[in-house]
């Protein structure tokens, strides 16, 4: 793997940028650091951090000049590997067409350990088992990932935990470290084109000390996670757990809001609705987001299985944390934290394992 | 192809079977009709309406699929109101199926409730191919009332081909002279010998679990019962994520499943 | 009348106590406005046209709530004359804004209203019209959604159920790619506990939601409440943003009486 050491991350931009990509990295907006599309490195937030606590986000701003001293976005990559909507179908007259779904050349700036091993598991769901979806290999190949390796993890972090980070180590084009005094970029090439856009940028080759500095940026994020969940034997006694009384407690705080499935970089449960046109000429058939939390969900002939918010909760940790092994042959959560944070009344599902178990 | 995408069928025939529910025979526009396994079912889309997973009940002479919909919802009840020549849409067949074959030799106990006969018929249809190959063959069939029975000519004929054939009924007509009550009283009136015995059993829920406790308390292995089981399904392919019975994605891992998998899942509340 | 025009389903938009502007949510399909016009004939709809089309209506749309003993009456005529009825907006679904006397004595407010309250015949609640007809379908808003009332009546012209989700608007909020202003800035917000179907506007602009939308499917506002507190909203505060549009939908009924201190 090629090391080299960058100045500055306006080339890389612009070397993205010319070779067709929009980039898209963090900025700041509303408050929050989003992963937004950014024209040169002045867009990227400067000496921003943030706190995250459970229900609780907020910005903070210093002078380091760190670009990249933030933990995870409330943005992952799920919004261009599954899209909220798509229109899958259109039948008109007598014909079934099928709608050709949209691959956008996009690189997707700052992305962390825990979302390339989201973006992985993603890949296992829609292209790994018996039913490939062509559309999502088209828009996965048309991604270019730019990995940051954490400094700063957030206090509602756990990837140590879950074996998904800090540190990237697969699953990118790129991956930055950011480093200080002097500020620079050590960057990994993880693939044959991210190669070729480091050869277009000026660079020079990292030292010993780039990387040890490097390796150290890693060690002392993952000695700083703001949370831990003990994942051995998890396929086995959360599942068993179904009678823990934990899950009428945590239904007391649980508003059933969808808000943890929905900035969960893994989850991928969508619905798919029929819109037809006043003339009823045309129809389309889209498929969009969808979550566990919702009554709908569970309908089997007019009744629903998981009525209780309860029960709604129960399946969404435990298919999270073990029957997503069964399914798919490894955990569902990444450690990023996100469900934590933008929960509006802040459940922490660590701390629901740690008293379940 | 997207795994979402249905291919274009014509209704060729459609045949009321009882007051709420009509058997179809459906055929592809173009090109010929996939292989089915008996237990396997398809998505069937309603234009502009929805799509809805539906058991495959037979094959038709020209190669289609004989599907049987009772109206429920407004995709079931487009369906069923559907006529001969319309457009549908198909994707499948998908799903685990009954394995048959694996009870040469057996006793073998069928078990219907409802509508649960359409997803059996296969299953009988090849035991009677095959009479020679198994051991007693009993089919035990709860309906709701003597009008809502289905395939009455299909049990009939059955009947000639030396199963034994039961039918029980909730509300009986004064013509009725069989039993009356829960399919599993039937299920102490047949002859098995349980420990060689494979059981297939289909309809709501709780008329299964009732069925399998009772062939389990009368020595049938879990295992060798196998259940058609029902969730919300959105896909078919396993990517929408709305069939899940705990470890099991319903549409790849079922509908077909063994009681001995099945039945500490179907024992959690709201799983 | 040619065949065409016969076989056309009748639209009826009905009014009762309400301010019109779900009414103006059909007139502001402008660009749907003529398909519709050919696909259904608007036989009776007021706010459009004075022309009187003969019932029987096979869709009627249903604005406003019942708060007067004639409208009890006039409700009663509508359900009769129209095969399939739907309540559009607060007003029509959950007695909207107007519901709000049903807290105090409406007899007193007429007093001090009007010079001569014994002239004003009025219920003594603004009920929603599912309180007095059946109603197929309720499509609910303060005002109602452009795209969701197109949605109910294309669904009912295909026959099948509008796709009018239960769920919360946090799910249209984070398909929209909104920031959580919840949890990223603190304000107070009734998405959780609130029905989507408006795109999840407010918190576009960076504002809470006010529930225009009613309670979602299986609203927990004991939890959102409890939150709301430690946001440092007080408690008349909180029975304030319960007691708006939809303040007499049972679960909204019993959040401010939770904060009243009655629950």
């Amino acid at each position: 793997m090629d090391v080299v050491v960058l100045q500055s991350l306006e080339p890389l931009i612009e070397a993205l940028t010319s070779s067709g990509y929009t980039v898209v990295g963090p900025r700041v907006e509303d408050g929050a650091i989003r992963m937004a599309e950014i024209s040169s490195g002045a867009d990227l937030p400067a000496g921003v951090g943030d706190v995250q606590k459970p229900g609780r986000y907020r910005l903070t701003s210093g002078d380091d000049g760190m670009v990249f001293g933030f933990a995870a976005s409330p943005d992952s990559a799920k919004r261009y590997t599954q899209p909220p909507r798509q229109t899958l179908v259109r039948v008109r007259d007598e014909a079934i067409e099928e709608v050709e779904q949209e691959a956008p050349r996009v690189a997707l700036l700052g992305l962390r350990a825990c979302d390339l091993a989201a973006v992985a598991v993603q890949d296992r769901v829609f292209a790994g088992g018996r039913h490939p979806d062509p559309a999502y290999l088209r828009r996965r190949e048309a991604l270019f990932l730019v990995a940051v390796n954490c400094a700063v993890p957030g206090g509602t972090c756990f990837c140590v935990s879950m074996g998904t980070g800090p540190k990237a180590v697969a699953g990118f084009d790129l991956a930055i470290t950011e480093l200080a005094s002097p500020h620079r970029f050590l960057v990994e090439t993880g693939s044959e084109r991210g190669g070729e856009i480091v050869a277009l940028i000026p660079h020079h080759p990292a030292t010993s000390v780039d990387i040890d500095a490097a390796e150290e940026v890693s060690r002392t994020a993952a000695s700083r996670m703001g949370r831990q969940v003990d994942t051995d034997g998890i396929q086995e006694w959360l599942p068993a757990a179904h009678d823990s009384p934990r899950w009428a407690d945590v239904a007391s705080r649980c508003l059933s809001c969808t808000n943890c499935t929905m900035v969960c970089p893994t989850c991928f449960c969508s619905t798919v609705e029929d819109v037809t046109d006043l003339t009823g000429q045309v129809t389309e058939r889209s498929e969009r987001w969808d979550s566990c939390f919702t009554l709908d969900f569970s309908e089997v002939s007019g009744s629903h299985v998981r009525s209780s918010g309860l029960a709604r909760y129960r399946q969404w940790l435990t298919h999270k944390f073990a029957t997503w092994y069964d399914q798919f042959g490894t955990s569902g959560c990444v450690g990023c934290g996100r469900c934590i944070t933008w929960c509006p009344t802040g459940i922490d599902v660590t701390e629901e394992l740690a008293c379940i178990r | 192809m997207h795994p979402m995408t249905p291919a274009p069928f014509r209704v060729r025939s459609r045949r009321p079977v009882r007051a709420d529910t009509v058997s179809l025979t459906l055929e592809p526009v173009e090109g010929p009709c996939p292989p089915f396994l008996p237990g396997q079912f398809t998505m069937i889309y309603a234009r502009g309406v929805g799509e809805i997973p539906i058991s495959i009940s037979g094959r038709t002479r020209a190669g289609g699929y004989l599907q049987t919909i009772r109206a429920v919802g407004a995709v079931s009840r487009a369906l069923c109101h559907a006529r001969r020549g319309d457009l549908v849409g198909v994707r499948g067949p998908y799903g685990t199926a009954w394995d048959v074959p694996a009870a040469a030799g057996m006793d073998v106990v069928v078990a219907a409730g409802g509508l649960g006969l359409a997803a059996l018929r296969p299953v009988v249809r090849e035991l009677v191919a095959h009479r020679s190959r198994y051991g007693r063959i009993s089919l035990i069939v709860g309906t709701r009332a003597p009008m809502t029975l289905l395939y009455p000519r299909d049990l009939a004929r059955w009947s000639h081909a030396g199963i034994d054939v039961q039918v029980t009924v909730d509300h009986p007509d004064h013509a009725w002279q069989g039993p009356v009550g829960l399919v599993t009283r039937l299920v102490d009136r047949i002859v098995f010998e349980p420990r060689r015995t494979a059981a297939f059993v289909c309809g709501p829920e709780a008329m299964m679990c009732a069925v399998a406790d009772d062939l389990v308390r009368r020595g049938v292995p879990a295992a060798r019962i196998v259940l058609s089981l029902e969730r919300n399904m959105k896909c078919g392919v396993g990517r929408c994520g709305h069939c899940q019975l705990g470890p099991l994605l319903l549409c790849l891992d079922g509908p077909v499943v063994s009681y001995e998998r099945a039945a500490r899942l179907l024992a959690v509340k709201e799983l | 009348m040619s065949a065409a025009e016969k076989s056309r389903p009748k639209l009826a938009v009905w009014k009762f106590a309400s301010c019109d502007g779900c009414q103006l949510t059909l007139l502001d399909c402008e660009d749907e406005l003529l398909p519709l016009a050919s696909t259904v004939e608007i036989a009776y709809f007021l706010e459009a046209s004075s022309a009187i089309g003969p019932g029987p209506y096979d869709l009627s749309l249903v604005e406003g709530s019942i708060t007067t003993p004639q409208d009890a009456e006039r409700i009663r005529h509508v359900r009769r004359v129209s095969r399939r009825l739907v309540t559009i907006g607060a007003c029509a679904t959950a007695g909207g804004i107007q519901a709000l006397r049903d807290f105090a004595d409406v007899r007193e407010f007429a007093a001090v209203v009007y010079a001569r309250p014994d002239y004003i015949a009025t219920l003594e609640r603004s009920k929603p019209i599912s309180a007095h007809v059946p109603v197929d379908f309720e499509l609910r808003g303060c005002p109602i959604d452009k795209r969701q009332l197109l949605e109910v009546i294309t669904a009912f012209l295909a026959g099948r159920r509008p796709v009018v989700p239960g769920h919360s608007v946090c799910v249209e909020c984070k398909a929209r790619g909104n920031i959580c202003v919840l949890v990223a800035h603190g304000t107070p917000c009734l998405g959780p506990v609130t029905q989507a179907g408006c795109g999840a506007l407010c918190p576009a602009f960076n504002r809470g939601c006010y529930g225009c939308f009613g309670p979602t499917e299986t609203p927990n506002t004991r939890a959102l409440n409890a939150q709301l507190r430690r946001l440092g909203m007080s408690d008349p505060d909180l029975v304030r943003v319960y007691r708006t549009f939809n303040a007499t939908e049972e679960p909204f009924l019993q959040a401010s009486e939770e904060a009243e201190g009655d629950a």
